[in-house]
């Protein structure tokens, strides 16, 4: 446990120190900007329209950053040979993956966590107080977090025996997949093949559901977001992240290094 | 039975038929062999040497230990225990070939972040990490990013990782690589001095001045075949290349015939090369002609005419093989 820890704060602190954590500036400034122009322009739904660029925004940026630094955690160790040294010490191949996992997971929540700050500011600002309803913008940034884990799981299972290049376009395609499962599992319904609609439903349960981890719309109006959806993401997200690290643990654990 | 029991120790080092094959070509269908049935072993506390050309396969057997790589066939342990298992990578330290580290840290954080896998309190860590920094002379630099550091300079982190924790074995993968003539006696001294701490240390090098120096045994490895084994003075022995005589003829203007001949003249005094089975017939000659003898000596060659001689024999080979008719 002591080393997956060591792995995973190397990993935040290579995060932190390549500068990652810049986009909260953009990010910030977004949300300033935004706050004071909606401020002007709309009234009445100044919370709509703040919440769902704040989450989204929340949302692109966790994305690419999960994404290029996700695919990177492994397969940079692998071309730039950090790892040869790593590996000779006591610390085994699926600690490493998971340490790694972690380390993005904690830089991610540090990410959205500061986001979110922003988020809350700029909503205090157009609307001069914070609500009670206003928690299911906090269950939705939980949903973008579960969804940010997902993705870096994806990435990392992918960096595990592809190219860099390839491992960014199957996890970008996968999450894209995953973001029209509702779409797939409905199109059997007559106007396709049958046997096509039975695969594309196997197919649908097999990709990661991404869809229902957006309840954008509902934190943006203020609706509560049912405890047992919060339930069922959670362990939704967790089991999924389990089983594909632990086939990207298995992989790497049998991959000859360069 | 001193030596009963030294004989009867457990190998440093242990490998047995060790192969690996590398699949390339499309569909990875192809093999290409690194290494084929690589058998040695290397004894507790002495300092053992892998030669061999580019290509060789001295950094695969040494990724092999490693674990950086899995082998097609054979098997290897360490200390008794097999490469496979984690607890053996407690006792060992590791110098990857042109060591590269997270550019992002300082040395100190390297260091301290390998250090971390140990079973180490704080304390005992910020000692060893501050020990290693002065015995590989980067003490004023060490709170530099690794970003600014010279080639030379990662080589001698890489060092410091390797001997961190005070294993018992040392593995080193060209130690002298990108050093200039300062960094590569103090990396020289470094092997001497755990050597003298009875540490057993294998490094691979193409610098065979390096391991004649520092080395109780060498094996040379090329082709992926392992085609020596030995003290650098017995393998040279193997290819004794004869006698040398050296002489001067007295001024009176004596001659030497034919001998004279295939002697080389420096100044007065003169060298004959002659094969051992012909000394005593050739010194009687020198007798004749009134010739003083100054010296007897065998000639043998250096570690790299026998290196050469492997080399060379391996391509001839090789190239036999590729023109012999399908």
């Amino acid at each position: 446990m002591t080393r997956i820890g060591t792995v995973a704060l190397n990993t935040f602190r290579e995060a932190v120190r390549d500068r990652v954590l810049y986009n909260l500036v953009f990010f910030a400034l977004v949300m300033m900007a935004s706050a004071i122009l909606v401020g002007q322009i709309s009234v009445g739904i100044e919370q709509i329209v703040i919440v769902t660029l704040g989450l989204s925004a929340i949302s692109i940026i966790g994305l690419l950053i999960s994404v290029f630094i996700g695919v990177g955690l492994v397969s940079k160790e692998i071309d730039k040979r950090t790892l040869y040294a790593l590996l000779a010490k006591p610390l085994r191949r699926w600690e490493f993956i998971l340490g790694k996992f972690a380390g993005l997971a904690l830089t991610l929540t540090v990410n959205t966590a500061a986001m979110s700050a922003g988020l809350f500011l700029a909503l205090f600002y157009v609307k001069h107080s914070i609500e009670r309803a206003d928690t299911a913008v906090l269950v939705a940034v939980y949903f973008i977090l579960l969804k940010l884990a997902l993705v870096v799981a994806l990435a990392m299972l992918f960096s595990c025996f592809t190219t860099p290049l390839l491992a960014i376009l199957f996890t970008a395609g996968l999450y894209v997949a995953g973001l029209f499962i509702h779409e797939m599992r409905g199109m059997q319904s007559g106007l396709i093949d049958p046997v096509l609609g039975r695969l594309l439903r196997w197919i649908s349960y097999l990709l990661p559901n991404f869809e229902n981890f957006d309840v954008m719309g509902a934190a943006a109006h203020g609706r509560v977001i049912p405890g047992m959806l919060i339930a069922e993401n959670t362990v939704y997200a967790a089991l999924y992240c389990a089983i594909v690290l632990a086939v990207a643990m298995a992989i790497f654990s049998q991959r000859n290094l360069k | 039975m001193n030596v009963n029991n030294e004989s009867m120790a457990e190998p440093a080092i242990d490998i047995e038929d060790l192969t690996k094959d590398y699949p390339y070509g499309f569909l990875h269908l192809k093999k290409r062999r690194s290494l084929e049935n690589l058998t040695m072993q290397v004894q507790a506390g002495e300092v053992f040497g892998f030669l061999g050309p580019n290509g060789a396969g001295k950094s695969t057997t040494i990724k092999l230990l490693m674990r950086l790589i899995f082998p097609t066939a054979g098997s290897a342990r360490i200390l008794g225990k097999p490469i496979s298992d984690i607890a053996m990578h407690r006792d060992i330290g590791y110098l990857p070939e042109q060591p590269y580290f997270y550019d992002y840290l300082t040395a100190a954080e390297v260091l301290d972040y390998f250090a971390r896998f140990h079973d180490f309190t704080t304390a005992e860590r910020r000692e060893r990490v501050q020990r290693m920094l002065e015995k590989v002379g980067l003490e004023s630099v060490g709170r530099v990013q690794l970003r600014k550091y010279s080639k030379g300079m990662l080589q001698r982190v890489g060092l410091a990782q390797a001997i961190l924790h005070d294993p018992a074995v040392v593995v080193l993968d060209e130690p002298m690589s990108g050093l200039d003539p300062v960094g590569r006696r103090e990396v020289r001294d470094i092997i001497l001095e755990l050597k003298k701490q009875g540490k057993t240390v294998l490094f691979s090098t193409h610098i065979l001045s390096d391991a004649e120096m520092l080395c109780d045994r060498v094996g040379v490895i090329v082709g992926g075949k392992l085609q020596g084994v030995g003290a650098p003075s017995e393998l040279v022995g193997l290819q004794a290349q004869g006698i040398e005589i050296l002489f001067e003829l007295p001024a009176s203007g004596a001659t030497g015939g034919d001998l004279l001949a295939q002697a080389t003249q420096t100044g007065d005094r003169y060298r004959l090369q002659v094969e051992e089975i012909g000394l005593y017939a050739a010194m009687q000659r020198l007798q004749a002609a009134g010739a003083k003898v100054l010296s007897v000596t065998q000639v043998k060659p250096s570690l790299e005419e026998y290196f050469m001689h492997l080399v060379e024999a391996d391509r001839a080979q090789a190239a036999a093989v590729e023109v012999r008719p399908k």
